[in-house]
């Protein structure tokens, strides 16, 4: 591999840079909210899964 | 057409984007992976130098932003007419990503300018069509986010986007023209040479399947987020 | 008087009456014009190259002013039930509204537009192609404008929202209609702009009564 962009590395480098972050950022915030929206979803099942079934006379 | 509404059930796409998304993450990131090897393995171009390899991460991400907005009208498209019940929610995840990679076109864009033409920002018809496409987006992203009731956002959004996609190719016809008027072509690279393909495809690729993916996952992200709110209402 | 008239009149009545109808606007446009070479200098040569762009965009923005009523008073207080429920279809409700705007709004700005290009230095041919322009475009401004303020309508600040959808859509209207004005100044014939925009705003106006009658469906719950 070739890293030796001559005079326009100070204009390749910093492009890659910045897709590789705002991509990164990107999958990193999707990542998070399902990880948070899943946390909460098996908090708010939790004390449903454990309620007692009531027994019915019928 | 039946197949599309099979999905339109959450419970049915959650099961199937199970399967769907390590996969789609997977290649992702083996065509990005590779992409990247090839792009700094080819020699430089006869007319550009090594700025060929910026080729390699502006037009995917310009044309990821074009295909994002495309998605969303298609989406709201199905929204509209079929009332198929998940586009809403696929069109509204869609936007932050095609925002993203429209603001990474234009300033991939830019830095390819700046060696190409010596400035920064130039008023070539293709940046200033995509910084009228980023407004597009944040229009979008604002009305979603300014009407209350979900549904009625939904459907408001979608009419917008429809309108929207209708005026794209007008917008970048305009600005074409707007630009030959002013400046004369401005050319950008021409024939891609061979030897520049396996990179440009790799990456063409990635970039595709990282938007699949990430799409993917805020659209169960989404459908989890309304479990939880309705569980919230009903306890 | 046919439905269709009596919204028409009833709206140039309304907006004559609140905020001054083309008061406001003319002023803004003005202003807007007077700003303009206190920001970049008084190079009459200067001007005459920008005033094309300038007084347009000077128009659009001043159009906008009153576009976030358009549909939001009558929402308001109810009237645009009744509206809807009147034998006047949405669409041509829509259509109405439109016209009135255009009238109350975009037609005095055109009419203005002569004597601010002067204060630019604009030559007489490029003048009456302004005129000619802003004639043709307004109306696009306006229908354009209309699909904006039903999408918002129920919108407390919807205002602030309105000119973000809709400017990138009037994009065209300005790159033609100061487009024609330049090309004129260059010596060249403006007739190819002025066809691009006549046909946008044709399509326009013709268009989109269908997509406001839509929002404005949507947003009163059918």
């Amino acid at each position: 591999m070739n890293f030796d962009m001559g005079q326009y590395g100070a204009y390749i480098w910093p492009a890659y840079a910045i897709s590789a972050l705002a991509l990164g950022g990107l999958s990193v915030w999707t990542v998070a909210a399902w990880r948070r929206a899943k946390a909460r979803l098996a908090a708010l099942e939790k004390p449903r899964a454990e309620k007692p079934r009531r027994e019915t006379n019928t | 057409m039946n197949w599309l509404f099979k999905y339109a059930n959450p419970h049915n796409f959650m099961r199937l984007s199970n399967v769907v998304l390590p996969v789609a993450a997977i290649a992702t990131v083996l065509c990005l992976v590779a992409g990247l090897y090839f792009s700094f393995s080819v020699p430089p171009d006869y007319q550009q130098g090594t700025t060929i390899t910026l080729l390699f991460i502006h037009v995917p991400a310009d044309l990821v932003a074009m295909a994002a907005y495309v998605v969303i009208a298609v989406c709201s498209l199905l929204s509209l007419v079929w009332r198929h019940p998940l586009s809403d929610t696929a069109a509204r995840a869609a936007a932050p990503l095609g925002a993203v990679f429209t603001v990474l076109g234009l300033i991939t864009g830019a830095l390819w300018g700046k060696p190409m033409w010596g400035t920064y920002w130039v008023w070539d018809a293709r940046l200033t069509s995509f910084l009228l496409l980023l407004f597009l987006y944040l229009g979008y992203m604002a009305l979603w986010n300014a009407i209350e009731d979900e549904v009625r956002a939904g459907r408001a959004a979608a009419i917008l986007a429809m309108i929207s996609v209708v005026n794209i190719p007008i917008i970048k016809f305009s600005v074409d023209w707007w630009s030959t008027l002013h400046q004369g072509e401005t050319i950008m690279a021409g024939k891609l040479a061979p030897v520049y393909l396996p990179p440009f495809l790799l990456m063409m690729a990635g970039y595709m399947l990282l938007f699949l993916t990430l799409w993917m996952m805020r659209i169960r992200t989404a459908i989890v987020e309304r479990r939880a709110r309705n569980l919230m209402v009903s306890a | 008087m046919s439905p269709f008239l009596t919204l028409l009149t009833r709206d140039i009545k309304l907006a004559a009456r609140s905020g001054g109808g083309a008061a406001l606007a003319l002023s803004f446009f003005a202003l807007v014009a007077t700003l303009m070479p206190l920001g970049v200098g008084a190079d009459l040569k200067l001007l005459a190259r920008i005033a094309g762009g300038v007084l347009w965009v000077g128009a659009v923005l001043a159009a906008l002013l009153s576009l976030d009523r358009l549909f939001q008073g009558d929402f308001e207080d109810g009237s645009l039930e009744l509206i809807a429920l009147s034998p006047l279809s949405l669409e041509m409700t829509s259509f109405a509204k439109i016209a009135a705007h255009w009238l109350s709004t975009g037609l005095p700005l055109t009419l203005l537009s002569p004597l601010l290009a002067l204060m630019f230095n604009l030559a007489p041919a490029p003048m009456a192609i302004l005129f000619v322009s802003l004639l043709l475009g307004t109306p696009a401004v306006s229908a354009v404008g209309a699909i904006g303020a039903s999408l918002t309508l129920s919108l407390k600040r919807g205002g602030l929202i309105l000119p973000l959808i809709i400017l990138p859509l009037l994009a065209p209207v300005v790159i033609f209609g100061a487009g024609a004005v330049a090309a004129v100044s260059d010596g060249m014939a403006g007739t190819g702009a002025l066809e691009l925009l006549g046909a946008f705003a044709v399509a326009a106006v013709l268009l989109s009564p269908f997509a406001a009658a839509a929002s404005v469906r949507l947003n009163l719950g059918n």
